[in-house]
């Protein structure tokens, strides 16, 4: 999936129009195309149960941008789709399929949050506070999901499924603790971890209601995007992505660059769980368990899984989130409405995938026919 | 009776028997599909859909196994999309599996809000402990017709494999497209069918789910059963009567926290309801690395 970002670039002649900006006009029109068609497909099927797809796309309007508010709650869910769209990103690149996104959330969150009470109680600052268990978080994720790459480099075990599994096993071990070790006594209809207090928690950036997650991910988009593809890392991962047996003849160190993009990408997730602790929910429970890590691979794979292109996808996906509950209740439909939606889109984006290279609008003329 | 260690061991028997039916399903439709030569990681969201299916049509006819058709029939559907979505060039088959689980998932959940809460027919078991009079043991040998189905199926899946000429021609697609190609087969469309079985079967699995153990829908009536089907494949190296062995092993797996609570064990419950999970990566850390699972995996998958 990454073969396109790999085709080598050809000679481009002073007259033509440049390669790199016709690739990237390809890159941005197929997805976009797949975007229209998905919300084409979607209005079909909102006209057969009934519902008006006008007014659904006009909801998620204003639900999503329509008003200082509401662009500022689709902000805020945008902060950790960007780091789970990251997380899938860095592996993608390099050819690995992670699933575990959301493992690495939930745990990252939850060792923040563990890390945390300690702190709490013995009164530390803030200060040293919260970059301990942002780097809690980090860390475990870049361990959870380094664990994954490790695996497929030394066994060959398969890492979309061992992913999967380890985010199941990580809603577990969270669980485990919460309902019982760590549970907080008053926590009595949601088991959840010790409350780290208002003092504690991260606050918004200046003049918006919208936490530091969000620059937390731009940042780190922009810095992954630099390391993958102005740095010498960054282009032996590319190479073992379009073709990891001629990266090895190479001599490149493949299995250090796969289980280095997994713990980047594990540190990305984790660190999206800090923030959803410090800056959300103040503790952990089931509330982690919100699905981030899954959309995030859907916001990967709309972004091309390029890291600053993640950063537009992943706010369009915050706003569908924040209007979600909008169309709940004005259009009476279920919560999984966006579900579907995504569904939808998902399998509209991987059909897209076939017409690279089809378009000949988009293929420089002197090469003629190029698959 | 009193025995708790007996009491535990016969409520393993019984959960084994249980809980592997569904893994039974998905295990034998991922064989079919993959010894065709593709991969379907969707299985997880067609059993999600097929449970949701089985249980309104169930609902609204008042007969289960009508339930059970029509969820053969919205699993044959997902099936047939992924197989055709995947023969196009340039499409990842494992990308468009993670795709079918969230779009399966997601239908199921948009659908299935309003069966939450009635109560459905069941597909009726067979009371094969009646001879006990131990209530507990009989309750474990309360078995359902499926369970039966499933393993039959898994003998005539082995045997039609290696006997017939439609088990030859999916097993020479899933060795070498470009074989099956010479002798005029279409590698596309026995791929695309295998992939609808699959589906249909795996449908069938979600049935059980809803219809029979644990016998209700609600949202998080799977929870990655479909998925550590798809990795016991590998495991049962793509054969369908040593699918069935691994599907019992995994069953027994999962019903170790329920039967450990049934004594008064909730120690750990959340450890034990991770024990299939841990099992499942245990097996397949063991089994990628072993020589007989790479002698036997089908040539043209693109996942090993």
């Amino acid at each position: 999936m990454t073969a396109e970002t790999a085709t080598p670039p050809a000679p481009a002649k002073s007259a033509e129009p440049d390669i790199r900006l016709l690739k990237l006009a390809e890159a941005v029109t197929i997805p976009a195309l797949a975007l229209i068609a998905s919300a084409l497909a979607f209005s079909v099927f909102l006209i057969l149960i009934g519902k008006d797809p006008v007014q659904f796309y006009q909801l998620i309007w204003t639900g999503g941008f329509g008003s200082s508010f509401s662009f500022q709650n689709s902000l805020q869910r945008a902060a950790p789709l960007i780091l789970t769209g990251l997380a899938f990103a860095i592996p993608a690149r390099i050819g690995l399929t992670m699933i575990g996104g959301e493992g690495a959330l939930v745990l990252g969150g939850f060792t923040a949050a563990a890390m945390a009470i300690p702190l709490v109680s013995s009164g530390v600052t803030p200060w040293i506070t919260l970059p301990v268990m942002a780097a809690t978080g980090m860390l475990t994720g870049a361990l959870w999901l380094g664990f994954t790459g490790w695996l497929k480099h030394s066994r060959g075990v398969n890492e979309t499924i061992a992913s999967l599994l380890l985010s199941y096993i990580a809603i577990a071990i969270m669980n485990f603790f919460v309902e019982g070790l760590l549970r907080d006594p008053s926590s009595a209809n949601k088991p959840s971890t010790m409350p780290i207090g208002d003092a504690y928690r991260i606050g918004s950036m200046p003049g918006t209601d919208v936490h530091w997650g969000l620059a937390a991910g731009i940042v780190l988009a922009i810095a992954l995007w630099v390391l993958m593809s102005r740095t010498t890392f960054g282009f032996a991962a590319r190479m073992t992505g379009g073709n990891a047996r001629a990266a090895k003849a190479q001599g490149l160190p493949v299995g250090t660059l796969m289980v280095v993009s997994c713990m980047i990408a594990g540190a990305c997730a984790g660190l999206a769980g800090f923030f959803e602790v410090a800056a959300i929910h103040g503790q952990a429970n089931a509330s982690l368990v919100a699905g981030y890590g899954f959309t995030g691979i859907l916001v990967s794979f709309l972004a091309r899984h390029n890291p600053i292109a993640i950063v537009p996808v992943a706010i369009l996906f915050g706003a569908l989130a924040a209007a979600g509950g909008v169309i709940q209740r004005r259009m009476g439909m279920p919560d999984a409405t966006v579900l579907v939606l995504q569904g939808i889109l998902f399998v509209v984006l991987l059909v897209s995938e076939t017409f690279y290279g089809r378009f000949k609008i988009f293929q420089p003329k002197a090469s003629g026919d190029r698959t | 009776m009193d025995n708790p260690v007996l009491t535990v061991l016969i409520a393993m028997l019984g959960g084994a028997i249980r809980v592997s039916t569904p893994f039974m399903f998905v295990a034998l439709g991922e064989t079919l599909t993959e010894k065709s030569g593709r991969i379907n990681l969707g299985l997880e969201g067609t059993l999600v859909l097929g449970a949701m299916v089985a249980y309104a049509v169930s609902y609204l006819t008042g007969n289960a196994w009508l339930g059970v058709l029509a969820a053969g029939g919205a699993g044959t559907v997902l099936g047939a999309l992924h197989g055709y979505i995947c023969k196009l060039p340039r499409v990842n088959d494992v990308a468009v599996g993670i795709a079918m689980m969230s779009f399966g998932t997601g239908l199921a959940f948009f659908f299935g809000k309003p069966f939450i809460q009635p109560q459905a027919p069941h597909l009726e078991a067979i009371p094969l402990g009646a001879w006990s009079d131990n209530p507990a043991l009989a309750q474990a040998l309360e078995v359902n017709p499926l369970f039966f189905v499933g393993i039959i199926l898994a003998i005539f899946l082995g045997w039609a494999f290696k006997n017939t000429r439609w088990g030859l021609i999916i097993r020479m697609t899933g060795d070498s497209a470009a074989s099956a190609k010479a002798m005029g087969v279409s590698v596309d469309l026995v791929r695309f069918l295998a992939t609808a079985a699959g589906g249909f079967l795996a449908g069938i699995g979600g049935a059980f789910l809803s219809l029979s153990y644990p016998g209700i829908w609600n949202q998080g009536l799977s929870s990655g059963q479909g998925l550590m089907a798809v990795a016991l494949v590998i495991f049962a190296r793509w054969d369908p009567v040593r699918a069935i062995m691994a599907a019992l092993f995994f069953g027994a797996a999962g019903a170790i926290g329920p039967s450990l609570q049934a004594v008064g064990i909730t120690q750990g419950y959340y450890f034990f309801n991770a024990a299939p999970y841990i099992l499942t990566l245990i097996i397949m850390i063991i089994s990628a690395g072993s020589k007989s699972a790479a002698r036997d995996v089908p040539g043209e998958l693109t996942m090993k």
